[in-house]
């Protein structure tokens, strides 16, 4: 399989856990999963599969908390989340809840659900990592809606005093939330100009160009300076009907929705029902 | 309190390597010693409250041990919800300590005073809730605090006052008598111990024996111990610098209806109100109805049987 085909399975998954619980947000996860597919499965987050709690691994801090299946399914194909854990999401007597919990399965770096807390909480590691003289990388995605928080400027600022330069912020650019566009709800629209003048050095990518996240990830933050990516996205890639529609921040397709959905991410009527 | 709480920090640091400090843009000199010392383990987070308190609970999963120290309003109350996800719910290592807590700030009211504080952080999951009366009891719980692996929270505010002769064999969640006495049991928590006390001495006069306890620790709470110390005087009276709403006297009569006993008792603190007036921290414990003579009267009338 070459990786669209991989990034295809991993979106099949998510979706059929999602369609057994019966709720997800699947938008938001098939933003974010190709972002996912390559820190994990390219070997760039530097993680042993056998020691996942070494201390001076790699950590992914995954802010915008809701698109946790796309985080559980890209567990799942590195061994840290076995196929019964998934297949339990959101249903009585599991661990995977709609938003993660740091407990329920090693790899889930931090529980997250209330958006602005993601990025505080990765600036303590990162802090914490420098002190230790670790050699490793925190990544954090955050949703671009919830820049909105106030938490995400505190941390901004702290992470540029701290002199973070283990720390990649990644931004999920889907330009999407709950209602309505980022730009309708609050006009926000310069994340360049903002980050960079809170001192980060800025890159921006095509969140759906597997070759340019790889490049761009696995350049070297500069020395003391903490780094933001822009990851340019659709809310609901891969899925016609989803992409660029806010109703499907948090929606179950229905009947005729479904059947264009199987044909285009390949789900077999058997498959539905397993 | 508070230089009795940094040099115990410092010792702290001193024996673990994992101890860290971060501050919210307070503390200029009384930190001259840690940061001197300790230099890559200071961090002033500026004006974030939230943002320092995640970051704890992140420095924490990595193993770090983080006292996180700022005016007990702001810790509390803005970062509320951060202490709750990423610290209590997460159970992170992380030891919140509130300075000024109560109506320390005098002068600069309620924006600046914790007196719902120990209502609401009493009923976050896996949270240790101090409020020290003395000194003494600082030094014990800040060791206290290291060996508890969770979040603790320590209210500290300004009194200077001891009372304990020596150090007594202190319990985690077993209040501790600071003065014997026979006729009635008044509970108290933190610094407000010392109007208490001077009510103590000025029932003493009138022939009216108070035993005083404080109950440094809110969360846990050995119920069998309040139970087996009100068994002498079978009525007590509780006083806070706090709501009456969910703070020291929420926690005795909790303690007694879990046992199924019930005693006569009176409370005295803020009855759900925000304090009144501005002044030395005398005057708006007088405004508020706190101050010594004030407490001595509600205990005399309470004994009376006049409330």
């Amino acid at each position: 399989m070459d990786d669209r085909d991989e990034i295809r399975e991993l979106k099949k998954k998510i979706f059929l856990t999602a369609y057994r619980a019966g709720s997800a947000h699947l938008a938001s996860a098939f933003s974010v999963i190709d972002l996912l597919y390559v820190l994990y499965c390219k070997g760039i987050l530097q993680y042993d599969a056998k020691e996942p709690w070494k201390k001076s691994r790699d950590r992914m801090i995954l802010s915008k908390g809701h698109a946790s299946l796309a985080l559980y399914v890209i567990l799942n194909r590195i061994g840290l989340i076995n196929d019964e854990k998934l297949n339990g999401f959101c249903q009585p007597g599991s661990h995977l809840g709609g938003e993660p919990r740091m407990s329920a399965a090693p790899g889930i770096e931090a529980s997250t659900g209330s958006l602005g807390h993601g990025m505080s909480f990765a600036v303590g590691i990162a802090m914490a990592c420098k002190m230790n003289n670790y050699d490793n990388k925190i990544y954090v995605i955050l949703g671009d809606g919830e820049c909105q928080e106030g938490t995400i400027w505190e941390a901004a600022m702290a992470a540029y005093k701290f002199k973070l330069d283990n720390l990649v912020v990644i931004i999920d650019d889907n330009r999407l939330q709950a209602m309505d566009t980022v730009e309708e709800i609050m006009g926000i629209t310069s994340w360049r100009e903002k980050w960079g003048a809170f001192g980060f050095d800025v890159d921006e990518i095509n969140g759906h160009d597997l070759d340019e996240i790889e490049r761009t990830l696995l350049k070297e933050n500069r020395r003391d300076v903490p780094r933001l990516i822009i990851s340019h996205t659709i809310k609901g890639h891969g899925v016609s009907f989803m992409e660029g529609v806010p109703i499907w921040h948090y929606r179950m397709p229905d009947e005729k929705e479904l059947e264009i959905l199987q044909s285009e991410l390949g789900i077999s009527d058997e498959e539905l029902i397993l | 309190m508070r230089d009795t709480y940094l040099k115990k920090l410092y010792d702290l640091a001193k024996r673990n390597t994992e101890v860290v400090s971060l501050v919210s843009d307070n503390g200029l000199i009384v930190y001259d010693d840690f940061r001197r010392d300790f230099p890559g383990r200071y961090f002033n987070f500026g004006i974030s409250e939230e943002n320092m308190v995640a970051a704890a609970a992140g420095m924490a999963s990595c193993g770090k041990i983080p006292f996180a120290y700022t005016i007990s309003a702001f810790i509390v109350y803005r970062a509320y919800e951060f202490l709750r996800d990423d610290i209590c719910f997460q159970n992170q290592n992380v030891k919140l300590i509130g300075i000024g807590s109560g109506l320390t700030y005098s002068t600069l009211g309620p924006s600046h005073h914790t007196t719902e504080d120990i209502g609401i952080l009493r009923s976050l999951p896996n949270l240790t809730v101090f409020s020290p009366a003395t000194r003494t009891e600082v030094e014990w719980m800040m060791e206290k605090a290291c060996e508890i692996e969770g979040p603790v929270y320590i209210r500290l505010s300004n009194n200077s006052k001891e009372y304990y002769n020596a150090p007594p064999s202190f319990s985690l969640g077993a209040p501790a008598v600071v003065k014997e006495g026979r006729n009635i049991t008044v509970f108290v928590t933190g610094s407000i111990i010392t109007e208490v006390m001077d009510a103590a001495a000025e029932l003493e006069c009138a022939g009216i024996s108070i035993e005083v306890v404080s109950v440094h620790t809110l969360k846990p709470v050995d119920k069998k111990e309040i139970i087996r110390l009100l068994d002498k005087t079978k009525k007590f009276a509780t006083v806070e610098e706090h709501n009456v709403i969910g703070g020291l006297y929420s926690v005795i009569a909790e303690a007694l209806a879990d046992e199924k006993v019930m005693f006569p008792s009176v409370k005295i603190g803020l009855n759900d109100v925000f304090a009144t007036d501005y002044g030395t921290l005398q005057n708006v414990r007088y405004a508020n109805g706190i101050r010594s003579d004030q407490i001595a009267l509600k205990i005399r009338e309470f004994l009376d049987g006049s409330i």
